[in-house]
């Protein structure tokens, strides 16, 4: 029943590139933005596309708009005001709930993120070097021949060595944890929970609780379409890797303590199946890398701190309702990797992740506000996500050890919000409709 | 901020501006209303639907067996107290609903709408003036009719401040280990 030829693929799939680029857009005029979209439509894939070309397939695209985008390509008043309040306000304009406060602040985004201006992003994904310049070159020739349409910024991506599996810039394996939907034809891991309704991340579709309300409209815009929030995180991994020097005896206390602050160890092998050392083994084994819980084994969190990073976005048994705060997470690294033993080099690095949802909301907001900034999550008291939690070097993190617990007093921060934004990602169906406005 | 911050042995008191909030500080659905030495916490009040006094009665029931039946019911809220008050002052009759919980007030909302929900037990507000038939389907509506019928305290009290029911628990359960263990010791 998923219409896998509307939905776009990033919705359903991933893919296997290695490198691409996020273009951010700027319409200058309706007709100009409407002829850029229509040039792009016919290479967008579907996942049904994305899915029978996987092993050929050297490049995929995918396009978003933010509030102001739509408007810009001619979407009516009405249709816009069915948007939801929080997508229309923007992610900049709810910095304030989100907790991109400090350094991360809006007004010290980069990229002309956080302006009006913001109007679309093309995710440019492809297999191969030569082939990402090409895809540039052929999109750069596009922009110049659409009227008023040009580029804000971009991003250039690029998976970090070693290439054999996803990880982050601090070293940690990332895409362990991952709901699946039903119909997707996807089976979730063990300890990934059963598959979900898609319309908990599709609109169009029933949710967890039953038919979606208050859908955008027209339903040929909203349908198999969904939003995205946009998160550049950039990742201080020399002032990481100094913290956990300092506040350890010896590498294998650094490692330790890195795992504490992220919940895994670097190879993903989660603290509560193995607390005391790592076990690169079951860090990439799928079958067995998610299979846990807290409530039953680790409730203190002797193992896995009550307040690390994937307890707190990811609290499995030890919160209620997960089912309606699932979220996707696409995405890639950025900057080039700063060697082990470097000392910092001032060079931006870090993740640009998507967090695709059917409701910023209940579910991307809910997280940034309640899981990520809440100080008193699990009753920590002075607490937030130490890796990507706002932090103005106040607050602490604890350890829980017997007898005693490990308190880090004054966490720096370690990740800092460069830009952000919020997205629609329409099905193939409402791309065109956008195409064709004003025809 | 947990118990060990705030001296839980202090009692403190908290005046509160009529807006409920001392600085505007944007929540996900509204302004953000503060954790005083009591908690966070609400009084929802609004009018009751001509003729069903008695449901709303009936309701209180309908909770209690459902806590009896299972204790843990409604521990998603994470409550501390809830007082459900019916009056009428003279121009109809009017129900308060006070809770007092550890969660912030969005949450505690969405979560009502989900526990609710979920249960088939329905909610006590359907049978108030104003609350949104489709509050099932459109949660937002629910969380717009709560925000409306909230009247924030201008006072409130804690004779053990910003002590959250877990802790309370867990001290609680240590003294019934420490009592346990000097019995173990006779």
């Amino acid at each position: 029943m998923l219409e896998f030829d509307d939905i776009q693929h990033i919705l359903l799939t991933r893919t296997p590139a290695l490198t691409g680029r996020y273009e951010f857009l700027s319409f200058g005029n309706p007709a100009g933005g409407r002829a850029w979209l229509s040039e792009l439509i016919d290479r967008v894939d579907s996942a049904t596309e994305a899915i029978a070309g996987m092993d050929g397939t050297q490049r995929w695209i995918t396009l978003a708009f933010t509030i102001n985008g739509l408007r810009a390509l001619g979407v009516p008043d009405e249709s816009l005001a069915s948007f939801p309040g929080a997508f229309r306000e923007g992610m900049a304009a709810r910095a304030a709930i989100l907790g991109d406060t400090g350094a991360s602040h809006p007004g010290n985004w980069v990229g002309d993120l956080a302006g009006e201006d913001l109007h679309a992003i093309a995710i440019l994904f492809a297999r191969t070097e030569e082939e990402h310049l090409r895809c540039i070159g052929v999109h750069d020739d596009l922009i110049a021949r659409c009227d008023g349409v040009r580029s804000l910024s971009f991003l250039d991506l690029n998976a970090t060595p070693p290439f054999n599996y996803a990880h982050d810039h601090f070293g940690f394996r990332d895409r362990l944890s991952q709901p699946v939907m039903k119909g997707s034809g996807e089976e979730p891991t063990p300890g990934s929970g059963d598959p979900l309704e898609p319309g908990e991340f599709i609109l169009g579709y029933p949710d967890e609780n039953g038919p979606q309300a208050n859908l955008p409209q027209p339903e040929e815009l909203s349908r198999n379409g969904s939003y995205m929030a946009y998160r550049r995180l950039e990742e201080h991994v020399g002032a990481f890797r100094e913290y956990l020097r300092e506040n350890s005896d010896t590498p294998e206390g650094a490692d330790l303590l890195a795992a504490k602050f992220m919940g895994r160890w670097r190879s993903g092998a989660p603290l509560v199946l193995t607390p005391d050392r790592d076990d690169p083994e079951l860090g990439a084994d799928p079958l067995r890398n998610n299979d846990f819980n807290y409530k039953e084994m680790d409730l203190h969190g002797y193992a896995c701190p009550l307040g690390s990073h994937a307890r707190r976005l990811n609290p499995r048994d030890t919160a209620h309702y997960m089912n309606r705060r699932r979220m996707i997470r696409r995405g890639a690294t950025y900057g080039p990797a700063l060697p082990d033993d470097a000392p910092d080099d001032g060079v931006e690095r870090g993740i640009a992740a998507f967090i695709i949802c059917a409701d910023l909301v209940r579910q991307f907001e809910f997280a940034q506000n309640v899981w990520i900034n809440d100080k008193t999550f699990h009753e920590l008291g002075n607490e937030h996500d130490p890796i990507c939690g706002s932090q103005d070097g106040n607050l602490d993190f604890t350890v829980p050890k017997r007898p005693i617990r490990k308190v880090h007093k004054g966490i720096p921060a370690f990740t800092t919000l460069r830009g952000g934004g919020y997205f629609f990602l329409p099905g193939l169906n409402g791309l065109r409709y956008l195409s064709s406005l004003g025809g | 901020m947990a118990a060990q911050d705030q001296n839980w042995a202090k009692p403190a008191a908290m005046a509160i501006p009529k807006t409920g909030y001392f600085e505007l500080e944007r929540g996900r659905y509204g302004p953000v209303f503060p954790r005083t030495p009591a908690c966070y916490g609400f009084s929802i009040i609004a009018k009751v639907k001509e003729g069903r006094e008695d449901a709303v009665r009936e309701h209180g029931k309908t909770i209690q067996a459902a806590i009896t039946a299972t204790p843990e019911f409604l521990a998603p809220l994470r409550l501390h107290y809830l007082r459900w008050v019916l009056f009428d002052i003279g121009d109809g009759l009017t129900f308060q609903y006070q809770g007092i919980f550890d969660t912030d007030f969005d949450k505690y909302t969405e979560d009502a709408v989900q526990l609710f929900g979920q249960s088939g037990l329905n909610t006590v507000f359907t049978n108030l003036e104003g609350f949104p038939e489709d509050w099932q389907e459109n949660p937002d509506s629910f969380v717009t009719f709560v925000r409306e019928h909230h009247f924030p305290s201008f006072l409130e009290y804690g004779e053990y401040p910003y002590v959250t029911a877990d802790e309370i628990k867990k001290a609680l359960r240590l003294k019934a280990a420490f009592s346990d263990m000097l019995d173990q010791m006779q």
